[in-house]
């Protein structure tokens, strides 16, 4: 009963925080509620026993990424022209956005349709996880059954670092030539 | 039912205190501050109000309180009001988390003298504190002045790289303990604190703890001679207090975690334990304020330079050795 009208509260805050994301015209202020949508939904994964992952989506998300993200909107300090831009710059970005978002629409609502809750329950149920300690079982499901997919997405990662510094660079180099 | 509602008694009464005695511990850090910096400089510090300045606090409490609360004209209203609560609530909540004491009994109910204990305790009171940036972040922004703004930027710069070495830091006893709680963490070191067995953690969580706090030497974001005071510049009576008041409550954090983390936390003989667990704060406190009228303030460069290329390295490291040791014993 508490639990879900907690979970029902939380939705509706990340709901709104979401849309405000899109809707603020600063992206200052869209940073902002873009951090309270991070916040929101790792209260969300507490709701589902994921404790690990929650603090987790706090620390990585809004207390470094989106820190990064702030830092530079506001190193840029951008000001009203620019911010507002030149709207016949990209004259199909607002169809192709209205297009590729009504399909994801479409695509959720089939996949909820089609979904059966059987009701069954799967080996890693809130009492096991409880029993085992949340962050044990998530580590240990990381190094045993998920490490090829883990190692990859640290391979990926280290990748896109790499060639951010190589693109940063070429700028360098260009200019010192 | 019973139990539930002993426990919403319990639990309300326990954050009752801690607000309550952290709040009066912040007030007379800044009059300990004052007289001890005061003395190592041969002078008397604050005097005249109440005995050797002992009401100081109070004073300064109800004239802040009581000056005129100035918003800049340019400035971003709703976040410039925002940020000093944005950096005092991540500063009191990290505190819930933090053992005080070993369970005791009242009239057959046991209490634990700890508000929470949950399972990643740990990783609670980073990913708190790593929101407190932002309270630094915005304020300078909003204020819509280069000093703020300049100051604000130092300062995630400042503690987005020292708080990858703090974490890496506490990943040492983390692995030793095998337990993110912190009371797991008090437990396991009956017989030897941590601080013998990881002394280069130590040092490291040390160094990064001082800077996430914006303390001197690393005091940049309000650098006085560059910066007139940084972030909160534009900041006037009890909005300025609370950013005063959350750079203590941080304090206080930090040396609770390196209490419970390096020091044994509130183990000790003879005294009971909430006693000595306040001894144990209180020389890391005397610490703060030591280093603070002994070194001068480093530059920004060297700053991100000691961040990035000596003090992670040397936690990975740490981590590293901790590991192959633990494999081999």
């Amino acid at each position: 009963m508490l639990e879900s009208l907690l979970f029902i509260i939380m939705s509706l805050i990340t709901i709104a925080c979401a849309i405000g994301v899109v809707f603020q015209k600063n992206p200052v202020y869209s940073a902002v509620f873009l951090i309270q949508t991070m916040v929101s939904l790792a209260v969300l994964y507490v709701l589902l026993h994921a404790q690990f992952v929650a603090a987790v989506q706090v620390m990585v998300y809004a207390g470094a990424i989106m820190v990064i993200f702030v830092f530079v909107i506001m190193l840029l300090n951008l000001n009203k022209d620019e911010l507002e831009g030149d709207r016949n710059k990209m004259p199909l970005q607002k169809p192709a956005a209205i297009i590729l978002g009504l399909i994801l629409v479409v695509m959720i609502g089939i996949l909820m349709t089609r979904a059966t809750f059987s009701g069954a329950e799967g080996e890693y149920t809130p009492e096991v996880m409880d029993q085992i300690g949340n962050t044990q079982l998530v580590g240990k499901m990381l190094f045993t059954k998920y490490v090829l997919p883990f190692e990859i997405a640290s391979i990926l990662l280290f990748a896109a670092i790499v060639g951010a510094i190589v693109l940063a660079k070429k700028q360098i180099i260009k200019e010192e030539k | 039912m019973t139990n539930a509602i002993v426990f919403a008694i319990l639990s309300t009464i326990k954050i009752g205190i801690v607000i309550g005695v952290l709040l009066l511990v912040i007030a007379y850090l800044i009059w300990v501050e004052r007289k001890v910096m005061a003395h190592m400089q041969v002078r008397m510090g604050p005097m005249r109000v109440g005995w050797h300045g002992l009401l100081q606090p109070i004073a300064d409490g109800l004239k802040l309180i009581t000056k005129e609360d100035i918003i800049p004209a340019n400035a971003s209203k709703i976040l410039f009001i925002a940020s000093p609560a944005i950096a005092m609530v991540p500063a009191l909540l990290s505190i819930a988390v933090i053992p005080f004491g070993d369970t005791i009994s009242i009239m057959g109910v046991s209490i634990d003298m700890v508000i929470t204990d949950v399972n990643i305790g740990i990783l609670f009171i980073l990913a708190v504190s790593s929101v407190g940036v932002y309270g630094i972040l915005l304020g300078g922004w909003s204020s819509n002045n280069k000093y703020s703004l300049l100051g604000g930027l130092r300062s995630s710069a400042q503690m987005i790289s020292y708080e990858l070495s703090m974490g890496l830091s506490l990943i040492g006893v983390i692995m030793m303990t095998g337990s993110l709680s912190l009371v797991d963490t008090v437990n396991a070191q009956t017989d030897l604190w941590f601080v013998v067995l990881q002394p280069v953690a130590f040092l490291v969580y040390a160094i990064s703890a001082i800077a996430e706090t914006n303390r001197c030497p690393f005091d940049l974001p309000e650098a006085e001679t560059e910066l007139v005071s940084g972030f909160h510049t534009e900041y006037s009576s009890m909005k300025f207090a609370l950013f005063f008041m959350a750079e203590y409550a941080n304090i206080i954090t930090v040396s609770a975690v390196g209490v419970t983390f390096f020091f044994g936390g509130w183990r000790g003989p003879f005294l009971p334990p909430v006693v000595w667990f306040l001894i144990k704060m209180a020389l890391c406190i005397f610490f703060f304020v030591w280093l603070r009228s002994t070194f001068p303030r480093f530059r920004i460069d060297q700053l991100m330079q000691f961040a990035w290329k000596v003090l992670l390295p040397v936690a990975v490291v740490n981590v590293l050795i901790t590991g192959i040791v633990m494999t081999l014993l």
